[in-house]
């Protein structure tokens, strides 16, 4: 028997009055040393020209005009903006509180728009297009996400978010050829998750196994066998089993033509759909469900749970099923979508970079879902960039998910409390 | 309404922890079970709760064999349990742990909080308590999460109430608080179970006492018992409550603190600026209830803080901020609060725990190498002086019972010279026999003229041991009072109340 320590906060409110100086400063220094980088864009490689940006598309019920501005002046009204930003978050900070969330997302968008007037300078760049493949690429990271976020929220860290993405990708490609059918690779697609996750539980839950190393292993196991799968069967027969018909894009009516939201956000395949409202129902089962309850108890204090009669590792398990056939239907969008066929190690780490939003997002379904866009956003730039010709070198153009990565992870998330029982195995007694 | 315990044995491999024990509770009755620390009290909760399944016997309500396969099948038979750790979960509000498992819910298994508050309030109401149901659990002081448990417990209709040691993180004042509170329960007609070691609290609530010991029930005392009858039958032998100490003969000033904070890595201030003295030949007792600063001052003392700031100096040498190393080179002797974490490798062997504070050089390490023959003896002879009861000075620390444990590392940090000796909760789950032991080994040290520190959220253990007493609240001295003084005054001291005159 163990002694439960119990601190007493010196403070009567639950939040310190006065934020530790040096976790709040982080976020003043970040964005100052953002500024100073676009400020070297003007500075040292300015690019004469004009930047055009694209709002409209033609079935939009009006058109927007596009926004021609010269590059190096708007850099610089850029640059002036951040630097005012930046102060206002050292003054904010100054004063014993922490930067506000907005501020930093205003920053964002501000830093991104002279960005975008520095790079695509002389060029046009297509927002519409942009924003609408961000998301169309967050998806999977948004579904592996949302498994993320349930399993951990349950007590089951899963790093075999990848693993599950990964088989659902290959399921999905099989079983959707096999049935003739997207729906049919859907469905497999979300089964090769949950069955992911159930080798997952059966170490983690039942024999106390560490859920980092099951997890590891789970995806190397995943990548092995698909891979030796993919060699010996689906390459052998290409057009009998991997070659599935794909979801077609959907125009949702009235929504669909709203000038920039409906192509951006309703002009999407099924998937898409299927995530918005993955979103809203995780979020709402979490926190207004008994269900919900019941699983955050079990995260949080599983002997508690215990004690009042939930079965902790059965709710363990249910959820970590529920969260593997949403991990799984992630997967499915990388074989049902644009490219219908299955390729070796093709989902590329991205379970990593869901794992990387579930602690951005800090174990909130909502918050974890604008991490994973805010990742699909990156990938997006990095491809719309190459092929309008952008300055700058293509290899770091792909390393720009990752570094937004490590920017968002240790920059600006703060102190973020994970479930308190997150990671470890309930045994009774 | 009536519950019967009737032949219960639970085992753990070779351990019986309880052995055939029947007992019964009335409605309108308080049963206190009265046992040491590993007597088999908590087991044979657990049993009843449905946490355990017995080994054999069985479970009665009102005549009718209960069949309990988990907690939920006891709630169910009306069984409501107050656990000495609270089962709240510390994110959730208070509704949502009161209504955690026994949800009302609308369409869709939408949660009803609304039902939930509505009930926290009623009962709240009916008890006199003053919880906000929208309050998250961990912003509430100990005494209100308790009250929370018990709420818990009466929204799922329990007539069978067991409070698991609840006085242990308690102030005297939310003491008789709870006691007041189980009156009224009586009254209600509920039975209640009130398990404790603690003779003062037993005598006073109980109606009935059944006393255990190893796993068994060895005896039925009345209230009107001596605290001497009671200790003598929950030991098994006649124990000596009372501490015999000479008046201390107080040298002069050896151990200063002056101005002491200490945060931690996220800002919060644990110790605000708190200052006092100890003299050679003299005990200074810390009061206080648990997580009020106890522990980060006896960490900063030793060496194991990161934030400390202010001054601690002993004799010439100033400690704050110097390494652990140097610490114990200074003469500071540390008896850790727990144990098992801090105070042994439950892995090593008695005689390996026995030199882990000096394994840099002599007398046990000479070129790197440690002196097999030498530990050995002295092992041996430390085995002997402190009576550690165990196989031999080769059996692992890890297998001994809390007390022998206890005492292997009293043993090592008593048996070099000291210049200060530390001890934080020096007999926290420790049987009486050791407590005895223990106590005669502080004062004795003490009496070599070695300022002593001494830390313990028991007052008891406080008032027996200290030449004056020091109470800490919030991270503040509240008070440094004689040691004799009232036990009232120093139960208010602890919940924060300066007492008229004296000098903080």
């Amino acid at each position: 028997m163990t002694d439960t320590k119990i601190t007493v906060p010196v403070d009567e409110s639950a939040e310190p009055a006065v934020v530790p100086l040096r976790a709040a400063l982080k976020a003043p220094i970040m964005l100052g040393i953002v500024t100073m980088l676009v400020a070297l864009l003007v500075g040292f490689k300015a690019r004469p020209g004009k930047t055009t940006f694209r709002l409209g598309t033609d079935s939009d019920f009006f058109d927007l005009p596009e926004i021609t501005v010269p590059s190096t002046a708007t850099v610089a009204t850029v640059v002036v903006l951040l630097a005012a930003i930046t102060a206002a978050s050292a003054f904010v900070v100054s004063r014993g509180r922490r930067t506000p969330l907005w501020l930093v997302a205003v920053f964002a968008v501000v830093a991104m728009t002279g960005f975008l007037a520095w790079a695509a300078a002389g060029k046009t760049v297509p927002v519409i297009g942009l924003l609408a493949g961000s998301i169309a690429l967050a998806v999977p990271l948004v579904f592996g996400a949302l498994g993320g976020v349930l399993g951990e929220r349950a007590g089951v860290v899963n790093i075999a978010i990848d693993g599950q993405l990964l088989f659902g990708a290959f399921a999905a490609a099989m079983f959707g050829t096999i049935a003739g059918s997207p729906w049919g690779g859907l469905a497999a697609a979300m089964l090769a998750g949950a069955l992911v996750a159930l080798v997952l539980g059966f170490f983690a839950i039942t024999y106390f196994v560490d859920q980092v190393i099951v997890g590891v292993v789970l995806n190397v196991l995943v990548i092995g066998l698909t891979s030796f799968l993919f060699g010996q069967v689906l390459a052998e027969h290409p057009q009998e089993l991997n070659a599935p018909d794909h979801f077609e894009r959907i125009a949702i009516p009235v929504l669909g033509q709203i000038p920039v939201v409906g192509p951006v956000l309703f002009r999407q395949t099924i998937l898409v759909y299927l995530m918005y409202a993955a979103v809203a129902v995780v979020a709402w089962a979490l926190y207004r469900t008994r269900w919900g309850l019941r699983v955050r108890a079990v995260g949080e204090h599983p002997k508690a749970a215990d004690t009042v009669g939930i079965k902790v590792n059965r709710t363990r398990y249910t959820t970590l099923l529920i969260a593997g056939l949403i991990a799984g239907a992630g997967g499915a969008t990388y074989t049902l979508v644009s490219v219908p066929q299955f390729g070796e190690e093709m989902t590329d780490g991205a379970g990593y970079i869901a794992l990387a939003a579930v602690i951005f997002g800090r174990w909130d379904p909502v918050r974890a879902t604008l991490a994973a866009l805010l990742f699909g956003f990156a990938t997006n730039l990095s491809g719309v960039l190459s092929v309008i010709g952008s300055p700058v070198p293509s290899q770091f153009m792909l390393m720009l998910p990752y570094v937004v990565t490590i920017i968002a992870v240790a920059g600006l998330v703060g102190h973020s409390r994970a479930p308190a029982a997150d990671g470890v195995p309930y045994r009774k007694g | 309404m009536t519950l019967e315990l009737r032949g219960i044995t639970k085992r753990f491999g070779p351990l019986v922890a309880n052995d055939r024990i029947s007992l019964t509770v009335n409605e309108g009755e308080i049963l206190a079970l009265l046992g040491e620390n590993g007597a088999g009290k908590s087991t044979l909760m657990n049993v009843l709760y449905g946490l355990y399944q017995a080994d054999e016997g069985e479970i009665l309500l009102d005549g009718e064999p209960l069949k309990m396969a988990g907690p939920g099948d006891a709630m169910a038979a009306g069984i409501g349990m107050v656990h000495q750790h609270f089962m709240l979960v510390p994110v959730f509000t208070v509704a949502e742990n009161v209504m955690l498992g026994n949800e009302s819910t609308g369409f869709a298994g939408t949660l009803d909080l609304d039902a939930a508050r509505q009930r926290v309030r009623e009962i709240s109401q009916r008890f006199g308590f003053d919880v906000d149901p929208d309050a998250l659990v961990e912003t509430l002081p100990v005494g209100v999460q308790q009250r929370v448990e018990i709420i818990k417990a009466l929204s799922r209709d329990a007539r069978v109430l067991v409070f698991d040691e609840p006085t242990a993180v308690l102030t005297p004042q939310e003491t008789d608080e709870l006691m007041e509170i189980m009156r009224q329960l009586r009254e209600s007609g509920a039975a209640i179970v009130f398990i404790s070691h603690k003779l003062r609290e037993v005598r006073a609530i109980a109606d009935r006492i059944t006393v255990i010991r190893r796993g068994a029930v060895v005896g039925e005392a009345s209230p009107t018992a001596t605290n001497a009858e009671l200790a003598a039958l929950m030991v098994g032998r006649p124990v000596e409550l009372t501490v015999h100490k000479e008046p201390a003969q107080p040298g002069p000033d050896a151990f200063v603190v002056e101005d002491l904070r200490v945060l931690d890595d996220t800002g919060h201030v644990h110790l605000d600026g708190i200052g006092f003295s100890i003299a050679r030949g003299e005990v200074l007792g810390v009061a206080g209830v648990q997580g009020n600063g106890q522990t980060e001052l006896t960490e900063a003392i030793m060496g194991l803080q990161r934030h400390v700031r202010g001054s601690i100096r002993l004799g010439d040498h100033e400690l704050a901020g110097r390494t652990v190393r140097k610490v114990l080179d200074a003469g500071v002797g540390f008896i850790p609060e727990d144990r098992q974490v801090d105070g042994l490798v439950g892995e090593f062997t008695i005689a390996e725990n026995l030199m882990l504070n000096r394994s840099h050089g002599k007398p046990f390490v000479s070129a790197g190498t440690v002196r097999r023959g030498f530990l050995e003896d002295f092992a041996q002879r430390k085995l002997d002086e402190y009576d550690v009861r165990a196989s031999g000075i080769q059996a692992r620390a890890s297998q001994l019972s809390g007390g022998n444990q206890q005492k292997v590392v009293v043993a090592r940090e008593l048996s070099r010279d000291l210049s200060l000796l530390v001890a934080a909760q020096p007999t926290r789950g420790v049987d009486v026999g050791s407590i005895e032991f223990i106590h005669k080994q502080i004062v004795a040290t003490r009496d070599s003229g070695v300022p002593v520190l001494l830390v313990s959220t028991e007052l008891d253990e406080i008032v027996a041991l200290s030449d004056r007493i020091m109470v800490l609240y919030r991270g503040q001295v509240v008070g440094i009072v004689p040691a004799d003084t009232p036990r009232e005054t120093l139960g208010l001291m602890m919940a924060g109340e300066r007492p008229e005159g004296s000098a903080a």
